[in-house]
């Protein structure tokens, strides 16, 4: 590890704090337009609607925020875990600087209301070409990042042919590899469909196919965002808990399982679409439940995990041990809320995936209070947990406040559950996501009652928020520098020893994932491609 | 002493792992009984119209209702910026309404909240979903996709009329 790797992972966090302070910012707008305060009036020009907000909001949160601090985490993680620099610090910076630049012309649009078209981009809605071209770039920084990984990865293989590969380094890998083949439907989606038709070469668009492509790489994206905050969570987490990683074979188990079923499980967004026969929806809800197993297989073991250190610290019994974590340290304060709120996050996550059950919940505010559990809490709680010791390491300087950040953590804990249970319930009760619910005609009595919690949530998480950003500012400009303890990853209890060679192979796994994508994936979109007619226009509508 | 303890983590790992497959397929078990038992289906394939030509396609060239059959309503609706085609619709109660739907631009959807009704209205697709309705009352029809600036005004009502 060098210099190289720690600026790399210091510009890129850089961004992603900017990018979430955005973001949380016009969260809160809508989040008190709910609750019925009129907030849009007062912030013209800058922000011109409820949907301009929004979109901001998406894009900065979900795509940024995440993929920026993922390019900077994982690439320090596999560099630290195998102990060799980068293999190229040239095509480090590269990346970084062609994944900004995407990002500022893809800012252009939308900060002046020319992309006002939902993170989502969902064609004939027609955002300006610079918003599309933008989020390609950042995509195409990603698949460097893998490139970058890659050969790191091999420099170091060839020097050590008989050894497993660190858990960290591998997970890293892994992680990125997966998205660079989930991102191939975006890709496609992007250079032949929406470039081409919003440059002006294609004269109309379609909106399933669009969809079909958009979703093949939207549902596993959430796999991209989680899978660091799992990185996290079994490599780092038991070693701040006091403990030891329970099982290193179960946890590589659980990755390959995400490598192989990630992607074909798109469609299960897709279950109201019309254009796609039943058949298919059943086949990506049974793959759905599928990747719902290592889901669980990371449950139990980054949960025993936590009762080894529990038990350490002297814990007892069958779940008082979970009081007696080190519930001081801010950073694993806020990664073990982040397990507790993604539980219910996941349950949630069944009854979207549960193919007829969906329309009861499909596009409502249901679908909100999921998203806020999931990259709101169990990504983002758990990457602010990873900075309070990150960015303490990469400055030199001690965390400014340890106190002001459990505050900053728990509020967090506080505002989500008031927040995302009454947007659950609301969306139960049949309030439509994406809307302007201050406005509407359709108001319905049992809606009113639960609306100014979403407000009071909302406000709650951006307090949390700003907390967060005060004490990471203060941190890098007014603690006193000393040094800083070098990352370590946990031990195992049952280590990379005992796990088994094929558990450490690329070409079995790879192979089956293809496969599985080209079975789950394949007829739907050879008919698409082969029969669909690019002949809806395009809109720009607000 | 050292063996007992590896055979007690084998079982406790094998106590998390066969309930953690039982669970996801014994919900399938389920999904596939409301599905095809029950038949409480999803919208399938139902062909592609040209967004352009609507209202030249027999289904959609004059929105608005049809009784098909006795308690049997089909709702022939159109979707465009920023309503619907029809946007009241009047059935007496225990009726069954079957919706054909269409998008004349920008993806749109549909949805009547606890009647099953929940489908995306694309353009170059026909969406179908069905529903009884039994209970007399004003039900609303909501757009529930973003569909530009004034798509939080895009809605309609089915009124349910008590039986004479």
């Amino acid at each position: 590890m060098t210099a190289t790797e720690r600026r790399l992972a210091a510009a890129n966090l850089i961004v992603a704090l900017v990018a979430l302070f955005g973001g949380v910012t016009t969260g809160l707008f809508q989040a008190l337009e709910y609750a019925g305060l009129e907030v849009y009036p007062s912030l013209a020009p800058v922000v011109r609607s409820h949907y301009h907000s929004l979109s901001i909001h998406g894009v900065l949160n979900a795509l940024v925020w995440t993929t920026f601090f993922i390019c900077g985490f994982l690439p320090f993680v596999l560099s630290r875990s195998l102990g060799v620099p980068l293999a190229s610090a040239g095509l480090g910076w590269l990346t970084f600087w062609i994944m900004t630049a995407g990002l500022a012309l893809a800012s252009i649009p939308l900060v002046g209301n020319a992309a006002t078209v939902m993170f989502t981009f969902y064609p004939p809605l027609k955002a300006h070409w610079a918003f599309y071209i933008g989020l390609t770039l950042v995509v195409a920084g990603t698949w460097l990042v893998t490139w970058n990984l890659a050969l790191t990865w091999r420099a170091w293989r060839t020097r050590n042919p008989a050894v497993r590969t660190p858990l960290p380094a591998f997970m890293s890998l892994v992680t990125f590899v997966m998205w660079t083949i989930a991102s191939l439907g975006l890709a496609a989606e992007m250079l032949f469909m929406i470039i081409p038709w919003s440059v002006g070469l294609l004269s109309g668009t379609d909106a399933l196919l669009a969809r079909t492509l958009f979703w093949f790489t939207g549902h596993p994206i959430v796999y991209f965002w989680l899978l660091p905050a799992y990185v996290s969570w079994y490599t780092l987490v038991p070693r701040q808990a006091g403990g030891k990683l329970f099982s290193d074979p179960m946890a590589r188990t659980s990755f390959i399982l995400f490598l192989i079923l990630s992607t074909p499980i798109g469609i299960h967004h897709q279950y109201a679409d019309p254009g796609i026969h039943q058949g298919w929806k059943l086949l990506h809800a049974l793959l759905t439940f599928a990747v719902f197993f290592p889901s669980l297989l990371t449950f139990f073991n980054v949960v025993a995990s936590l009762e080894t250190g529990g038990r350490a610290r002297g814990g007892t019994g069958w779940v008082a041990w979970f009081g007696k974590l080190p519930w001081g340290d801010p950073s694993l304060a806020a990664q073990v809320l982040a397990m507790v709120l993604f539980a219910f996050g996941g349950i949630g996550g069944l009854v979207n995936a549960s193919f007829n059950v969906n329309m009861v919940v499909h596009n409502t505010a249901y679908i909100v209070g999921h998203l806020h559990l999931t990259v709101g809490t169990a990504v983002t709680l758990t990457f602010m947990g990873i900075t309070y010791w990150l960015v303490p390491h990469l400055a030199g300087r001690p965390l400014w406040s340890s106190r002001l950040a459990l505050g900053q953590v728990w509020l967090w804990f506080a505002g989500m559950m008031i927040f995302s249970p009454s947007l659950h319930e609301l969306g139960l009760r049949g309030m439509p996501r994406r809307t302007m619910i201050g406005h509407i005609s359709y108001m319905q009595p049992d809606w009113k009652s639960l609306l100014p919690l979403v407000g009071i949530g909302g406000a709650l998480l951006f307090v949390s928020a700003l907390l967060y950003f005060l004490n990471m500012v203060l941190t890098v400009t007014a603690s006193r520098r000393s040094e800083q303890p070098a990352l370590e990853f946990a031990e195992a209890l049952s280590g990379a020893d005992q796990s088994p060679a094929f558990l450490d192979r690329w070409r079995p796994w790879l192979a089956l994932a293809v496969i599985l994508i080209a079975v789950a994936y394949g007829p739907t979109l050879v008919r698409l491609a082969a029969t669909t007619p690019f002949i809806s226009p395009g809109f720009r509508v607000w | 002493m050292a063996t007992r303890r590896s055979t007690t983590v084998h079982l406790w790992e094998l106590a998390w792992i066969l309930p953690s497959f039982a669970i996801p397929v014994g919900m399938l078990a389920a999904l596939a009984v409301t599905a095809f038992g029950a038949g409480i289906n999803l919208v399938g394939d139902q062909g592609r119209i040209d967004p352009t030509k609507v209202a030249e396609h027999s289904l959609f060239k004059e929105p608005g209702v049809v009784q098909i059959a006795p308690g049997q309503y089909e709702v022939r609706l159109t979707a465009q910026i920023w309503t619907f085609a029809p946007n009241e619709i009047r059935v007496p109660a225990g009726s069954t309404v079957h919706f054909w739907a269409t998008s004349k631009d920008v993806v749109h959807g549909l949805l009547v909240p606890r009647h099953n009704i929940n489908v995306m209205v694309l353009p170059g697709q026909i969406s179908h979903a069905q529903a009884r309705f039994d209970t007399p009352g004003e039900y609303p029809i909501i757009c529930h996709e973003y569909c530009g600036i004034a798509h939080h005004t895009m809605a309609g009502k089915i009124i349910v009329e008590p039986r004479p």
